[in-house]
């Protein structure tokens, strides 16, 4: 019983896994770009939902509705201002440029908020669960976030291919120059690929908020969980990075099931096995 | 009138550099006599921080390989030395060449993992494969698991009799092994995988078209530098007396700093992190007490320096000159004669 109530549990961990990873896959999806930052700028969000409910006193999920905005549009300007000058077939100078951001903006929020632990009181939405029966229940808040997950990855599959501006960013993601030839500027569709990207980290620092503790350090884990997720999944495909989230949760629950020192290690094996059978991921897309 | 060639490796600048930069290691191997004990301290924490840099850049800039998980071979560095002197009861100097063989052997296998991945998701699973060596060593309890463990009294003493005498110890094979890695760097430059990494630095596709061998040529330097990362990591904590797995293996302290180094310097060549080293231990000096703003504006200048002078200091002082200190390149000096 414990056994298939750690998978079940790892199951639904993996919905926040596959949100951490939508926004990094859908950046490097449309402009084959990895941001080292992206566990920071969830990081980020989270203590954009810490502020907003200490200025606001609402409840924490209502503070979406200013830190989705918020960081979509953090995001636009950065690419605009910031980040497009780094793109081109080096890639030494984006890898390098958002690592700096990580550690400053790891910096900046310790010296800002403190190295103390942080988290969001979510009311009844914590303590709340469902019972399954057997013995097995699952609480609210991780079925919440995992169903948030689905109907965010079914979203923005159904924005790439049902409207023009996904058709854009799929042409984009296939072959830059020749959508540039047909009259599209590269710089705004990179714009708005990584305004929607940070919608979605927006998103995930808020679930991170709430079902976890959080402090500036804890950014680069993220990262490392949505890389392995991508990864796992297989590039440029949505579906399968819902998948790769799933299976790291999994195998973490499982691992933690043996030692609670195993957990995050058997997550990293589980990535580096799947690395040395498939390279190329469990349900790959496309190459490159 | 006819025209000949002469093929020159050295150039003026190389000859002069190579003068001074005797003089100032003959300097700094006398440092015992003339600095102090808290100088000398300062020093090998430059010679392990400039031999570090020298490897990231040789990685990065040479081979194309950016890694953002080379504390996995400090931490593995360091640990074989305390795993070799406590437990294999060698003498920790002979620890310290034997943790530098270990790392390189482990590199073997990790490279072949690590190499599944290309460009930047290369750069990310490094850092999930020294994740993995990190929760590793913290499980091992004979190495103290997660709290570490510190060099037994009994083996800090048999480095030399006196405390002076150690202190000076560590001090030289510190400046060797700075030496070292800058020797390292210019010999391999020069060899015939110098010349197939240029290549590779300059077009991949173009010198895998020309029969250079890229992934053997790169698998080389992993292992290469995996294994001299392992000495500076045994270095490092042969001086620091004590380990622990956040220590070992910081993504920060033996990475971060490390690439901000050789990005301010100046990114595949051998003078950028040497001046980057510099500028890095002087706004140190300044700058030390002010915590997290410091690490806030060592990142922005790295930051700065990428989009607007991606060669770094270095780049933008041989932009409008043709200097080299040291004599990696070949250059054709043509001579009209009668």
């Amino acid at each position: 019983m414990d056994w298939i109530n750690a998978i079940v549990q790892g199951v639904l961990l993996g919905g926040l896994y596959a949100l951490f990873a939508a926004g990094l896959s859908l950046m490097f999806g449309v402009m084959r770009f990895v941001n080292i930052a992206h566990g920071d700028f969830i990081v980020m969000g989270a203590y954009g939902a810490l502020v907003a409910v200490g200025l606001t006193g609402l409840h924490p999920l209502w503070t979406l509705i200013l830190v989705v905005p918020g960081m979509a549009v953090l995001g636009y300007v950065g690419q605009r201002v910031l980040l497009n000058r780094t793109l081109g077939d080096d890639i030494l100078p984006p890898l390098l440029v958002t690592f700096g951001f990580s550690v400053i903006i790891q910096n900046v929020l310790l010296e800002v908020f403190s190295a103390d632990s942080q988290k969001l009181q979510a009311g009844w939405l914590e303590t709340a669960s469902i019972l399954l029966g057997g013995g097995l229940s699952i609480g609210v808040m991780p079925l919440l976030i995992f169903v948030s997950a689905l109907v965010l990855i079914g979203g923005l599959q159904a924005f790439f291919y049902r409207s023009s501006l996904g058709r854009v960013l799929r042409a984009t993601s296939d072959d830059q120059d020749t959508v540039r030839l047909m009259g599209a500027d590269n710089k705004i569709i990179f714009a708005y690929a990584t305004a929607i990207a940070s919608a979605v980290v927006g998103i995930a620092g808020v679930y991170l908020a709430m079902r976890t503790n959080f402090d500036p350090s804890v950014g680069p884990a993220r990262l490392l969980f949505a890389f392995e997720a991508v990864i796992i999944g297989g590039l440029g495909n949505l579906w399968g990075t819902l998948a790769g989230g799933v299976i790291l949760g999994v195998a973490q629950a499982i691992g933690a099931q043996i030692d609670p020192g195993f957990q995050i290690l058997a997550g990293h094996v589980a990535f580096l096995a799947v690395l040395v059978v498939k390279p190329q991921g469990l349900f790959p897309k496309m190459t490159g | 009138m006819s025209i000949s060639y002469t093929v020159q490796r050295s150039t003026r600048a190389s000859q002069i550099a190579m003068t001074v930069g005797a003089l100032i290691v003959v300097g700094l191997a006398l440092a015992p006599w003339w600095a102090s004990r808290g100088d000398m301290r300062m020093l090998i924490e430059i010679f392990y921080y400039l031999a570090l840099a020298q490897m990231w850049s040789l990685l990065a800039g040479y081979g194309g390989l950016v890694s953002v998980g080379q504390q996995a071979f400090v931490g593995i560095g360091g640990y074989l030395l305390f795993s070799f002197a406590v437990f294999g009861g060698v003498h920790p100097i002979v620890a310290l060449a034997l943790a530098g063989i270990g790392a390189a052997v482990i590199a073997i296998p990790t490279a072949l993992v690590a190499f599944r991945l290309q460009g930047a998701y290369f750069a990310i699973g490094t850092w999930v494969i020294a994740e993995v060596f990190r929760l590793s060593f913290a499980q091992i309890s004979a190495l103290g698991g997660g709290s570490g463990m510190s060099l037994p009294a009994g083996i800090v003493k048999s480095i030399a009799a006196s405390r002076a005498g150690r202190e000076h110890l560590i001090y030289w094979v510190a400046l060797g092994i700075a030496l070292g890695s800058i020797l390292l760097v210019f010999l391999l430059l020069r060899s015939r995988y110098g010349l197939a990494m240029t290549a590779i630095r300059d077009s991949e596709p173009a010198s895998e078209s020309l029969g250079v061998e890229t992934y053997r040529t790169k698998y080389i330097v992993y292992v290469a530098t995996a294994g001299m990362t392992g000495l500076i990591g045994a270095l490092i904590f042969l001086q620091k007396l004590r380990i622990s797995p956040d220590a070992a293996f910081s993504v920060n302290d033996w990475t971060a700093l490390v690439i901000f180094i050789v990005v301010i310097g100046g990114i595949g060549s051998i003078e950028g992190p040497i001046i980057g080293v510099a500028v890095f231990f002087v706004l140190r000096e300044f700058a030390a007490d002010w915590g997290s703003w410091y690490l806030i504006i060592l990142g922005g200048i790295a930051v700065a320096t990428m989009l607007f002078a991606p060669k770094g200091i270095w780049g933008l002082i041989t932009a409008k000159r043709d200097i080299h200190l040291f004599p990696v390149g070949r250059r054709l000096v043509v001579k009209d004669s009668e």
